[in-house]
C-alpha cells in the first residue's frame, strides 16, 4: 500500500558539530544531531509515522493497526513517510525523548505530534482523524484517481480530500 | 523489579490519577508486559486526548519502562456515563 519511504540508515548521521555541549550532565538527552535529524524526518512529509517495521511488514500490532488506519483513511502515499525505529537505536530512543512520549508508533501531521495508536484509533472512530487529514490535504483525491486498485476496499471510510 | 500485576497497576492508577473508576486488563497472559486500561477521572476534564494520555504516561513513568504494550482509554465521569454502555461485557 505505502512505499517504504525514507527508512534509510543514513537518517541519523553525524554532522560536523562546531559547538560542543557545555555541560556533560546533559549527555543523556538526545544530541543536537539526533534532534536535527528527527526534525528533518518529521518535516519530510505531511504525514510521518515512526513505527516498528515497515508499512508492508509491521513488526508490532500497534504499528500494524496504525498503518491500517492510515491506509483506510486514504492517506496519499506521496504525502506519507514511515521511519522504522528498529533500524536505528538512536532514532528509537531519540523520538521518545523528542516528543516526551514513551511508546511507538508516533504520528506527526504537518510537523505536529498527534499521538500514538490509542489516540489514532479513537480519532479514527470519532471522525477527528478524517477531519485532520482532510484539513492537511493529505488524502488521496479518489475522484481524480479512479484507477487506484485498492480504493474500493476501504471506500466507505474515505471522504476524498476536497481540492476545489 | 517484579513483574507488574493488574492489581498493582489498578492501585497506582487510582491513587495517582484520582480515578473514580479503573479497569485493568492483563493482556499478557501473566508475564506482566501487556495491559489494557480504562481510566475515569475528573482530572481529564477540559484536556484533549494528547494531554490526557500524557498525564497517564507521566503518572506511570516508572511502570511504563517495564511494560511492553499499554493501551489506554480515558474518560471524564460525564463522558463515561455516555460511553460505558459500549464497554460492558
Amino acid at each position: 500500500m505505502f512505499r517504504a519511504t525514507l527508512s534509510r540508515s543514513s537518517l541519523i548521521r553525524p554532522f560536523a558539530s562546531t559547538v560542543r555541549p557545555a555541560n556533560v550532565a546533559f549527555a543523556r538527552f538526545i544530541s543536537d544531531d539526533t534532534k536535527h535529524a528527527i526534525e528533518t524526518a518529521i518535516a519530510s512529509a505531511k504525514v510521518v509515522l515512526f513505527m516498528k517495521g515497515t508499512p508492508e511488514s509491521p513488526q508490532c500490532g500497534f504499528s500494524r493497526a496504525t498503518i491500517q488506519t492510515l491506509g483506510a483513511q486514504g492517506v496519499d502515499p506521496a504525502k506519507f513517510a514511515a521511519y522504522n525505529v528498529l533500524e536505528d537505536e538512536e532514532l528509537r530512543q531519540g523520538i521518545k525523548e523528542y516528543s516526551s512520549w514513551p511508546t511507538i508508533p508516533q504520528l506527526y501531521v504537518d510537523n505536529e505530534f498527534i499521538g500514538g495508536c490509542d489516540i489514532i484509533t479513537s480519532m479514527n472512530q470519532s471522525g477527528e482523524l478524517t477531519e485532520l487529514l482532510e484539513q492537511s490535504e493529505a488524502l488521496v483525491d479518489f475522484e481524480a484517481e479512479e484507477t487506484e486498485p485498492e480504493a474500493p476496499k476501504a471506500a466507505e471510510n474515505i471522504k476524498p480530500a476536497k481540492r476545489s | 523489579m517484579d513483574a507488574l500485576t493488574a492489581d498493582y497497576l489498578h492501585k497506582v492508577i487510582a491513587e495517582r490519577l484520582e480515578a473514580n473508576l479503573v479497569q485493568v486488563q492483563d493482556m499478557s497472559g501473566g508475564c506482566g508486559l501487556a495491559f489494557a486500561v480504562i481510566i475515569v477521572s475528573p482530572i481529564f476534564q477540559g484536556k484533549n486526548k494528547l494531554m490526557r494520555h500524557r498525564l497517564v504516561n507521566n503518572a506511570l513513568k516508572q511502570e511504563m519502562n517495564s511494560i511492553h504494550a499499554f493501551t489506554q482509554k480515558v474518560f471524564t465521569p460525564e463522558e463515561w456515563e455516555l460511553q460505558k454502555v459500549n464497554y460492558e461485557n
